[in-house]
């Protein structure tokens, strides 16, 4: 279901939707409400952004510091000595989780896109959608539940490390998590193919195999990098299993196998303690705005690779 | 007698290996998340009881069941439904009858994407600070669910959209040419007929809100409450939250708790999503074109 | 069909919201420490008088202060005393003095794996675990401790998120108020994954209220310097303040509390009030 947020909006043809009727005044009215329904979707983005920056703009015009904002690796808010708000320990922890999450989660979600857009039977395919969607239904705080719960144990006996919660643990959970996008867009993609395409190359006599490496791959590529996109989107932006899986702490992993931090988990975890409209308040809004700038560039990019391959 | 060549058995070999490997590989992927739910299952049942769902929470919230988290939960998804399917099904027919091919269209295509790709927790900062503060509503239902709605409205306006675009332009045409309006078309002939789609993205988003915990994390639910919420201005607790209490906070709660907690959570979550599913089956069996 | 639905629900709702209006409520907010307390009062309180009931919620110590400053709450939990410049802001912006009522008194365990040997540290030495600058990194540098199956020896610092309070009275309690605790440690969200932790992790050194303590986990006896005694963390020696990292658990009222609230902090200070307190894992406050 989300994964069509990104691929089906379509509309009626503009033929239709330009058509005017003589009408009374209350049709009027209501198309001028229907109207201003259209616009709710920017008004919530553009509104979104400013609330966050307006409860972080008192930080970045003041204690706000470029270089120890985003090159400093102490996050000490609550610091006795010297309050440091430096993120760039969060944020290795978080392109770590990321990166990680994407290595397992791309490879196998594409390839299973390719399985049930290709491959299986029909009914077969109507399984496994469904079982895609339930997975998706899996709530966030759950997941991060069985990371406490289930992989930190299993890392800590099949690697013979001291620690369960970290890198490694927040990335399987984000694969797990990220895998229903990743496979449904890629699906999505490899079915906007047209069919003549497998038909031509299949008539010249290559096998199914053969039409997916050279002909569906080269063809679907963008959408196949949007799945990937969004994917990367999701994981960014996952808290709750981040929060509980990561271990939390603020340093730089020198393994996968240590504990760290994400940008998301950060405020989660200190936003309810610090005081409204303190200076820990304001920053922690400033990371926000932080990965609503991440998160914009990632699905406007993810969103041109889509419209790109729809002209 | 026409027998295949030996290259071509090869290839078709090496094409059975490479299809072997894909089903393997797709088969595997699932195989976590079921043993996942098993588990879940296995450890959390014993604490399962009628009891356990119709009780409140007792001794520090380490007894007793769950049931206040259940009725804040369905507080919560009620009313980020109510606010968010009117809005939804707008902003979904302006796209789908109105909106021309132009630059404006193209921006709020993009918005919703976006709406849809912002982190949650980035969602629960703006309910902060503009439902909870800046209108005033303090950490209330009222404010999550705000929250909440906003989350969800790409998912309702995709759902609206997808079934919308299912009723066919012939039925469009047909009511436009015995003299309706084009309001009067889309209200009689293609929301009725796109009701089914509207109501599946409906129960789609009540499971989406029903576990999401970071959007309410700091707009209106506590830790825990005496009394079930009374009005849309108290604060309620969730079963989101309360599994992650108890599992990080609350100490001496029983090992099976948590896990029965979660199982709670998910059986919710996944019937919710079967009715969804169902409902798209049913409809699109019963469908008239 | 589906706009009756709603209207129904709606209706339901209005309602729902017009009934028992006459429970008066408590607004009770503030300290994670004071929370799991708050909230066992509040529950038992429930049957003491049915038409007063308690919102308890946690946020930490300064969110309840904040509140308290803002008018929001009637009753601020804290684990640390006001500071004078929050009294003052509070009087400003209520008009009230802040009343302060000592509920109760809690100390901080220091805790380890059982299979670990240490049976006690001393406040330095926890200071060079947790301290910034501190040079512990492996167990072999405290006391020449060797913890079986712990991989390196290494130390795993469990510690909390920076702004709770058992955080920074943990820090002002081994450190003074002039030093940071090192970052890097693990800052977990809540108490009982402290413990849960520890009790997985055989490298691991975590802390937390005395009340949480379990026989899973070793709690360290502290000694204040070298050459003091080793003392348990007890309800005795937290209430006698042998025990070095006790302190005193605080509600805070804007002007004198209503009638309602008064009864109710009355409450908890009663025998019934006391026994939930030890139930609860805390040390009631001393009789004054």
């Amino acid at each position: 279901m989300e994964a069509k947020i990104a691929t089906e909006i379509n509309s009626a043809p503009l033929e239709w939707r330009q058509r005017k009727s003589k009408k009374p005044l209350s049709e009027k009215i209501i198309e001028g409400l229907i109207k201003g329904g259209g616009f709710s979707s920017i008004v919530f983005i553009l509104a979104i952004l400013f609330f966050i920056l307006k409860e972080a703009y008192p930080f970045l015009v003041g204690a706000f510091d470029f270089k120890e904002f985003f090159f400093s690796t102490e996050w000490n808010p609550a610091s006795v000595v010297k309050i440091k708000y430096g993120t760039f320990a969060i944020l290795v922890g978080t392109l770590m989780v990321t990166v990680l999450s994407m290595l397992i989660a791309v490879p196998l979600g594409l390839a299973c896109a390719f399985y049930i857009s290709e491959f299986c039977s029909p009914r077969l395919r109507e399984t496994y959608k469904i079982l895609i969607e339930f997975l998706a239904a899996i709530p966030s705080v759950v997941w991060g539940f069985v990371a406490i719960m289930m992989i930190n144990p299993l890392i800590i006996n099949l690697f013979d490390v001291p620690i369960g919660l970290n890198i490694l643990n927040a990335s399987i959970i984000l694969a797990l998590m990220s895998l229903p996008l990743i496979v449904s867009v890629g699906e999505d993609a490899l079915r906007a193919v047209p069919e003549s395409y497998r038909e031509a190359a299949e008539a010249m006599g290559a096998t199914k195999w053969e039409v997916a490496t050279r002909v569906l791959l080269p063809a679907a590529k963008n959408g196949l990098m949007a799945a990937a996109l969004l994917g990367v989107g999701r994981a960014l932006g996952e808290t709750m299993a981040v929060l509980m899986a990561t271990g939390h702490a603020i340093q730089i992993p020198d393994s996968i196998f240590e504990p760290g931090r994400t940008l998301t988990a950060t405020i989660a975890a200190e936003l309810g303690e610090s005081p409204k409209g303190g200076e820990h308040y304001q920053a922690l809004f400033a990371i926000g705005l932080m990965l609503f700038i991440i998160s914009f560039i990632v699905n406007v990019s993810a969103d041109y690779l889509i419209r790109g391959r729809r002209k | 007698m026409f027998r295949p060549s030996h290259e071509l058995t090869k290839k078709e070999l090496k094409e059975k290996n490479y299809q072997n490997l894909l089903s393997t590989i797709t088969f595997f992927l699932f195989m976590p998340a079921l043993i996942i739910i098993f588990l879940l299952f296995l450890k959390g049942y014993p604490a399962l009881s009628w009891d356990f769902i119709f009780q409140d929470p007792i001794n520090g919230m380490t007894a007793g069941g769950i049931f206040p988290t259940i009725v804040g939960t369905f507080w919560l998804v009620i009313i980020s439904v109510i606010v968010s399917c009117p809005l939804g099904v707008i902003a979904a027919i302006y796209l789908s009858e109105y909106a021309a091919d132009n630059k404006l269209n193209r921006m709020i295509r993009l918005a919703i994407l976006n709406l849809a790709g912002v982190p949650s927790i980035v969602h629960a900062l703006f309910g902060l600070g503009a439902f909870v503060l800046f209108l005033n509503m303090g950490t209330s239902i009222l404010a999550a669910s705000f929250t909440l709605a906003v989350m969800n409205l790409p998912v309702i306006i995709t759902s609206t959209l997808e079934s919308l675009q299912s009723v066919p332009l012939s039925y469009r045409e047909a009511s436009w040419n015995v003299g309706a309006s084009k309001l009067q078309t889309i209200r009689h002939i293609v929301l009725p007929n796109s009701i089914p789609g509207i109501l599946t993205g409906l129960v789609f988003s009540v499971g989406r809100s029903a576990g999401e915990t970071a959007a309410i994390l700091f707009t209106g639910v506590a830790f825990y409450l005496p009394f079930l919420p009374k009005s849309v201005f108290d604060q309620c607790m969730s079963l989101s939250m309360h599994l992650f209490t108890i599992s990080t906070q609350v100490v001496g709660v029983p090992d099976a708790y948590p896990f029965a907690t979660a199982l709670v959570l998910i059986l919710l979550i996944l019937s919710v999503n079967s009715i969804s599913v169902g409902l798209r089956y049913y409809f699109r069996t019963r469908r008239k074109w | 069909m589906k706009h009756a639905g709603l209207l129904l629900h709606t209706m339901f709702l209005f309602a729902a919201c017009s009934q028992n209006s006459s429970t008066f409520i408590i607004q009770n907010k503030g300290s994670d420490t004071l929370v799991n307390l708050a909230q066992a009062w509040a529950e038992e309180y429930k049957n003491v008088n049915q038409d007063v009931a308690l919102a308890v919620s946690g946020g930490g110590s300064g969110t309840g202060i904040a509140a308290l400053i803002n008018g929001t709450v009637d009753i601020a939990n804290s684990s640390r005393a006001i500071k004078q410049e929050e009294r003052e802001q509070a009087k400003k912006n209520t008009g009230k003095d802040v009343n302060e009522f000592i509920v109760g008194m809690d100390a901080l365990a220091v805790f380890v794996h059982p299979k670990n040997p240490l049976e006690g540290m001393t406040l330095e030495e926890a200071a060079c675990i947790y301290g910034e600058g501190g040079t512990c990194t492996h167990w072999h540098h405290v006391r020449n401790t060797v913890v079986p199956g712990c991989k390196d020896n290494r130390i795993i610092r469990v510690s909390r998120q920076s702004n709770s309070g058992t955080y920074q009275y943990f820090r002002e309690a081994i450190l003074g108020k002039k030093r940071d605790l090192k970052l890097g440690s693990m800052d977990l969200s809540g108490s009982r994954e402290s413990i849960d932790l520890v009790e997985h992790t055989p490298c691991a050194i975590g802390y937390s209220g005395m009340g949480y303590l379990n026989p899973r986990i070793k709690a360290l006896c502290i000694q204040k310097e070298g050459n003091s005694p080793c003392i348990a963390p007890t309800v005795d020696t937290a209430i006698d303040k042998s025990y070095p990292i006790s302190r005193e658990l605080y509600m805070y009222t804007s002007g004198s509390p209503s009638d309602a609230v008064k009864a109710y902090l009355d409450w908890t200070q009663s025998d019934v009030g006391h026994a939930i307190t030890i139930k609860a894992g805390y040390v009631p406050a001393r009789k004054r």
